[in-house]
């Protein structure tokens, strides 16, 4: 019976993975879950507190803009490097692949640190703007959303890039050849030619970008220095200086909700299939 | 000819230490159905790319109608051009494939319309007007490739060996397509291949390359039959070669000695008595015998059956090994290995070569 031997190694392989999961992840979600319609009370008591504060609204608001931002900026940024890296000499590609995976060897937290030395008030950047005379008083560029952009921009590419760089990579040169041989100038190649078969890849790049970054902790908390309240940094608040588990659980089911909701959003639009498993 | 459509002259191109391109000079006459043939890296390609633009060449120049034409862009040559993978735009239908030059072109859609159901009728393929190419077969995405290629009437065709991902019987079909269309449109054809049989049967004229230089050109029968040196008699069909020595030239005819065996040659070339020289023969001008029958003794070393044709290896003595080609329809003998032969060929059958 070679097809029972099949399913059975078949199941041997999964169920170690799917061990972790469910009881590392699923059965802590679903206490989450609970806590959020138990505590203080049985009931909607604190969904109904978060759909009636401002402050949740306002904290909603920056995430889905932080979160937006980021993705059009790592987008934009990414683009140029995946293309370049794609469509330039050949002989530095390894170098240039492995320059984008190099901060993964650095941790989020050192990254983000390295951010505030460069922005603060009399870090290296200000530093160097009123040495060479450009600015009387330092510029606020961090504490506030565009810090937090900077830092998360720059924590994020690499997601933006890895996938892009794989979808570019097996666009033929010759599509390109083939359509300036037809009298399409460079740019309209471009346009019309290359751009839209690298859609793949930018979706797939902005899906994962925008979804790590809606839940994305430290790299908002320490730029914004409490000022740039995402959800993440909210939940934390309710939990640990408020020790209020139930909004703060029920403020994290509303985020994977929301997260939830973006992804079937996104599904109407893009292949999420073909744009997140079947890279080729 | 009269005055060239193209003009290639001088061209020069070289990849660090290798020279693509070496002093290449080459006239295109309209009309044509011109092949650039050889084997991987002798440039042919590399010939195609720099008159379709796609890249610079070191030196030399390039002329349209006597225009220089050396530094136009690619889009600006109006030259239609069908690459091997056939280049479809996966995100175009083959309507909008195809209607893609006239569209850059800003033609109004009454005209890209008509045009490109003319252009898809041509190869065919109108009622795949709205398929995507993903969900077409090799050789149909091959037509669409070339429907896209005339739609927009281009001087001149560039063909990069259009036919070689395609199996052996499809590509021997599209072959007779080709050169009909070719005569049916009057346009130049300019065609890169390395296959001699396709080379053979479309071409008005061979170019034969090789290390980046020409080696010979001319129409199919002329360097089949009068290759120039070993190179063209050996990459242009299969040649026996025999290295002699030349002795008395009475008109066209020519003493040969080659270790121990003697025979007359007819040739229209001139040769000192003395002189060293080879002979390039082809397997299908031997002739397979019973012992005695034919000049030579030999023996059969190993049979090949091809169907309408049968390869037969055997060996002389002296002269070695040779490889002959016998139709299967009209031998006397049935050649099995180890069997006692005799070969031999007409006096006007061996080729002198003039170089080496």
């Amino acid at each position: 019976m070679p097809r029972m031997n099949e399913k059975v190694s078949y199941w041997m392989l999964v169920v170690p993975a799917l061990a972790i999961m469910v009881i590392f992840y699923i059965v802590p979600v679903l206490g989450i879950w609970k806590i959020a319609f138990t505590e203080p009370e049985t009931g909607l008591t604190n969904f109904v507190a978060m759909a009636g504060s401002n402050a949740v609204k306002t904290s909603f608001v920056i995430t889905f803009r932080v979160a937006a931002i980021t993705t059009i900026g790592c987008l934009f940024l990414g683009y140029i490097v995946a293309y370049a890296i794609s469509n330039y000499s050949s002989r530095l590609t390894p170098l240039m692949v492995a320059l984008v995976i190099l901060p993964f060897w650095v941790s989020v937290l050192i990254r983000s640190f390295s951010w505030i030395v460069l922005l603060g008030r009399s870090g290296i950047v200000n530093d160097a703007l009123k040495g060479a005379g450009l600015i009387e008083s330092p510029l606020r560029l961090m504490h506030n959303e565009l810090g937090v952009l900077i830092a998360m921009i720059h924590v994020m590419l690499p997601f933006a890039i890895l996938p892009m760089l794989t979808n570019m990579r097996g666009i033929s040169g010759a599509y390109v050849l083939a359509a300036r041989s037809l009298g399409a100038g460079e740019w309209t190649a471009f346009r019309q030619v290359y751009f839209p078969q690298t859609m793949p890849g930018v979706m797939s790049g902005a899906l994962l970008v925008f979804v790590l970054s809606l839940g994305f902790f430290v790299t908002p908390a320490l730029l914004g220095g409490g000022r740039v309240l995402m959800i993440s940094e909210y939940i934390t608040y309710q939990i640990q200086e408020f020790l209020n588990w139930g909004l703060g659980s029920a403020l994290s089911v509303g985020l994977l909700v929301a997260t939830a909701l973006v992804l079937l959003i996104a599904a109407r639009f893009v292949n999420l299939r073909a744009a997140l498993l079947e890279r080729k | 000819m009269t005055s060239p459509i193209l003009s290639i002259n001088d061209a020069v191109k070289t990849y660090g230490s290798i020279r693509a391109l070496d002093q290449v000079n080459l006239d295109v006459a309209e009309g044509e159905f011109l092949t650039l043939l050889g084997p991987s890296g002798s440039g042919k390609t590399t010939l195609l790319s720099a008159i379709a633009g796609f890249i610079k060449m070191d030196g030399g120049s390039l002329t349209l109608r006597s225009e220089d034409i050396t530094n136009r862009p690619p889009e600006h040559r109006d030259f239609g051009m069908v690459f091997q993978g056939y280049a479809l735009f996966p995100t175009m239908t083959v309507r909008e494939n195809v209607g893609f030059p006239l569209k850059v072109r800003k033609k109004p859609a009454a005209e890209i319309q008509k045009k490109v159901n003319d252009a898809l009728e041509m190869v065919q393929m109108g009622a795949f007007a709205d398929r995507m190419p993903s969900q077409l077969s090799g050789g149909q995405q091959q037509r669409i490739a070339l429907a896209r290629a005339m739609s927009f009437s281009p001087q001149v065709l560039l063909l990069d060996e259009p036919l070689s991902a395609l199996d052996k019987k499809l590509r021997a079909d599209l072959q007779w397509e080709l050169k009909a269309l070719h005569n049916q449109l009057g346009v130049t054809f300019i065609y890169v291949t390395h296959d001699q049989d396709e080379a053979l049967s479309m071409s008005d004229r061979i170019i034969i390359l090789k290390d980046g230089s020409i080696q010979q050109q001319g129409d199919p029968n002329t360097l089949y039959n009068r290759p120039r040196n070993k190179f063209v008699a050996d990459f242009l069909g299969k040649s026996n070669f025999i290295d002699v020595t030349v002795g008395a030239q009475t008109g066209t005819t020519l003493q040969c000695a080659a270790k121990g065996v003697a025979f007359n040659v007819e040739t229209d070339t001139h040769n000192a008595a003395g002189s060293d020289v080879k002979l390039a023969l082809r397997p299908e001008r031997l002739k397979l015998g019973a012992p005695g029958e034919e000049f030579l003794p030999a023996v059969v070393k190993q049979v090949s059956y091809l169907g309408e044709r049968c390869q037969v290896i055997v060996k002389h003595e002296t002269l070695g090994e040779m490889l002959i080609s016998c139709p299967t329809w009209k031998t006397d003998i049935t050649p099995v290995a180890g069997l006692a032969v005799s070969i031999g060929w007409d006096p006007d059958a061996p080729v002198v070569l003039s170089e080496d």
